[in-house]
């Protein structure tokens, strides 16, 4: 038993609650956000090299056995999200030393983001169906209060929309699960694998799939159900929106790939090509949108939903090979969406402006920024070396060996109208002569520089590295599609319903 | 608020009958209908009452709680109980119990403590929220622009 796994949910939760008592002493609260941030950090580091030398790590809450208590696993897909979430949480942290007003950090924000931490690794390291819905309440909760910290009319309206699109998925997610514990009579998500893939009655099985994919669907911004996305993503402050941008919809994706890979692996075949056509028409919209906007952050946040999209693509094609490059894909875009989104905010915030209109001059004045802007924009567009070519071509790697071809040709079409939205931003906010005088301007920085060059150092670390990233995500996908392995070291070698039937008979 | 002599007295007079059947439920609770959220959110019921019967400001400077502050210590403290398993070797959240009950209470273990965190944590969220509703009037008045000094009643 790997009990180690409650260690990233206790450190972010206790350091949580102690922020929240110390709200008042920013310097400490300060100092233990960062510090519980680093734990995770390093237990994230820790647990990538474990799972890949010893596999799938498991333990049972409150000492329970498997298919009755909650079960909190760790797989290769588990711990590149924990990674990432510490990660970005780290960076955000230390971009909002820089940026954000102290009314608002004493107002909780430290604390909040603890939770969002909290949240999102537990999201991430669950093997209970129920239990997943309950940490996606714990990082909503902490995302409400994130979205509307500052109280503006226009965080407002954004949280509004973000609040009511979150609780309809919320509530298809409850009524999903509540389905398939009528259907299967379990919510462990390795004895409903087990026992949803020897069902008999498969029409069924594929509704109660509908319901988690609408839920998933709506929480990751693919279409139909993005709208709420780029309507709330520039409204709070620009370390929050990195965050956001970077983590919040990838939860979504991750959950899509657990519940589709590994829980209802059975319809995963029967609903690809819905999956598939849901990808095709998000990664479109969100390009074309993204076309129309005038705003760096607005821009931004509608490629977020175009490049869910491509995520998306790789759950949709069903393989080893497809969920590998999805994987690779996902841990590539949210470190280089949630860069893009401190270099434009950082020029946002230098400039006060996030209006096209605006800004300028940048690239002059700031030559460094500028240099990141490129680098971050060019590995989003995925130009090789930098670390979105692989994933992309893993992608169409997988569709084209799939005859794929027109969600193929579609996502390398859209790799083109990303360049175009990137470089529309170039021009307007780099290129451009300034927008009225700038001399008096503040100067970026080391605090705002350096979070976006440890996030691009890992970007570029990832494509020049390419190949051991590649091999992870193999394991990862593997293991996400692996149910027999699952169940075994979940309920031990004779699975899940051995140990129920064994209970039964004492 | 609402401003009634008759509220305002029953409610002092059920202050503390709520309480103590706050701490009823939080105690029976382990096997029976009852526990930490129930009671914590009969113990909260209690300061509601107090809010709706004498005033958001009546309740914020009697008790001179931190409501906010009141639910972070019931979180920190609830999570506290789960570390024996784990200082054990054991999983986390693994209930450890006496092995004699106590005449009058029952039996007791981490699991009773961890309620009691459960228990402070729900009073403190929902009389915050009840307090910051309650106050949000007198924080954010309502803005009606003003008067037009020739405006016509609108008609009705």
């Amino acid at each position: 038993m790997a009990h180690h796994l409650f260690l990233p949910l206790i450190v972010p939760l206790f350091s949580a609650g102690v922020a929240t008592l110390i709200s008042q002493r920013l310097a400490w609260a300060r100092v233990i956000a960062v510090a519980a941030t680093l734990f995770n950090l390093g237990y994230g580091t820790w647990l990538l090299v474990t799972v890949a030398t010893t596999g799938r790590q498991v333990t049972q809450g409150g000492g329970w056995v498997a298919p009755f208590g909650i079960t909190l696993m760790a797989d290769g897909l588990s711990a590149i999200m924990l990674f990432l979430t510490a990660l970005l949480t780290l960076v955000t942290i230390l971009f909002s030393f820089a940026t954000i007003d102290a009314r608002q950090e004493r107002f909780y924000y430290y604390p909040l983001l603890l939770l969002l931490m909290f949240g999102c690794s537990g999201a991430f390291l669950t093997g209970d169906l129920f239990n997943l819905y309950v940490w996606f309440e714990i990082l909503l909760v902490a995302s409400f209060g994130l979205i509307t910290l500052g109280g503006s009319r226009a965080q407002l309206e954004g949280g509004l929309k973000y609040v009511v699109l979150n609780l309809f998925a919320s509530l298809c997610f409850l009524v999903g699960a509540g389905l398939v514990y009528g259907v299967a009579g379990t919510l462990n998500m390795a004895h409903l694998a087990e026992r949803l893939n020897a069902i008999q009655e498969p029409t069924l099985v594929t509704a109660v799939a509908g319901f988690f994919l609408i839920a998933f669907g709506g929480k990751a911004a693919l279409a139909p159900l993005f709208f709420w996305l780029p309507t709330s993503y520039h409204t709070p402050s620009i370390a929050v929106t990195a965050l956001f941008g970077g983590l919040l919809s990838k939860v979504g994706i991750y959950a899509l790939y657990r519940v589709f890979g590994t829980v209802f692996q059975s319809e995963l075949g029967r609903l690809a090509p819905l999956i598939l056509a849901v990808a095709g028409v998000t990664m479109v919209v969100g390009v074309i949108g993204a076309m129309a906007q005038v705003n760096v952050r607005r821009i931004l946040a509608f490629h977020i939903v175009s490049q869910v999209g491509y995520m998306a693509m790789g759950l949709g094609l069903a393989s080893v090979a497809g969920l590998t490059a999805g994987i690779l894909f996902m841990a590539h875009n949210i470190v280089v969406k949630t860069a893009l989104f401190l270099i434009g905010g950082a020029a946002e915030h230098l400039t006060g402006s996030g209006e096209l209109k605006q800004m300028g001059g940048m690239a002059r004045r700031e030559p460094f920024l500028a240099v990141l802007w490129l680098l971050a924009s060019f590995a989003l567009v995925g130009i090789p070396p930098l670390s979105g070519f692989f994933g992309k071509l893993g992608l169409i790697q997988a569709g084209v060996a799939q005859e794929q071809w027109l969600i193929v040709g579609v996502a390398a079409g859209v790799s083109l109208f990303t360049l175009f939205s990137m470089l529309k931003i170039w021009n307007e906010v780099f290129w451009k002569k300034a927008y009225g005088d700038m001399s008096r301007l503040p100067r970026a920085g080391a605090g705002l520089l350096a979070p976006a060059v440890i996030l691009v150092a890992v970007s570029i670390a990832l494509g020049l590295g390419a190949a051991p990233a590649l091999e992870y995500s193999v394991l990862a996908a593997e293991q996400t599609l692996d149910t027999v392995g699952l169940a075994r070291d979940v309920c031990g070698a004779g699975g899940c319903d051995a140990v129920e039937l064994a209970v039964a008979r004492e | 608020m609402y401003d009634s002599i008759i509220l305002r007295n029953v409610s002092r007079l059920m202050f503390p009958i709520l309480l103590l059947l706050s701490l009823f439920m939080l105690v029976r609770g382990h096997n029976l209908p009852g526990g930490g959220f129930i009671g914590g959110l009969v113990a909260a019921s209690a300061f509601i009452l107090q809010i709706i019967a004498a005033g958001p400001t009546y309740v914020r400077t009697s008790f001179q709680i931190n409501f906010l502050n009141l639910a972070a210590f019931g979180v920190i403290f609830a999570a506290l109980w789960g570390l024996p398993g784990l200082v054990t070797g054991e999983a986390y959240m693994l209930a450890f119990w006496l092995k004699e009950p106590i005449p009058g209470i029952g039996k007791l273990g981490t699991p009773v403590l961890f309620d009691i965190g459960v228990y402070l944590t729900v009073i403190g969220v929902t009389t915050q929220l009840a307090l910051v509703l309650a106050e949000e009037p007198t924080l954010y008045p309502i803005q009606r622009p003003p008067a037009r000094p020739n405006a016509t009643a609108p008609e009705v």
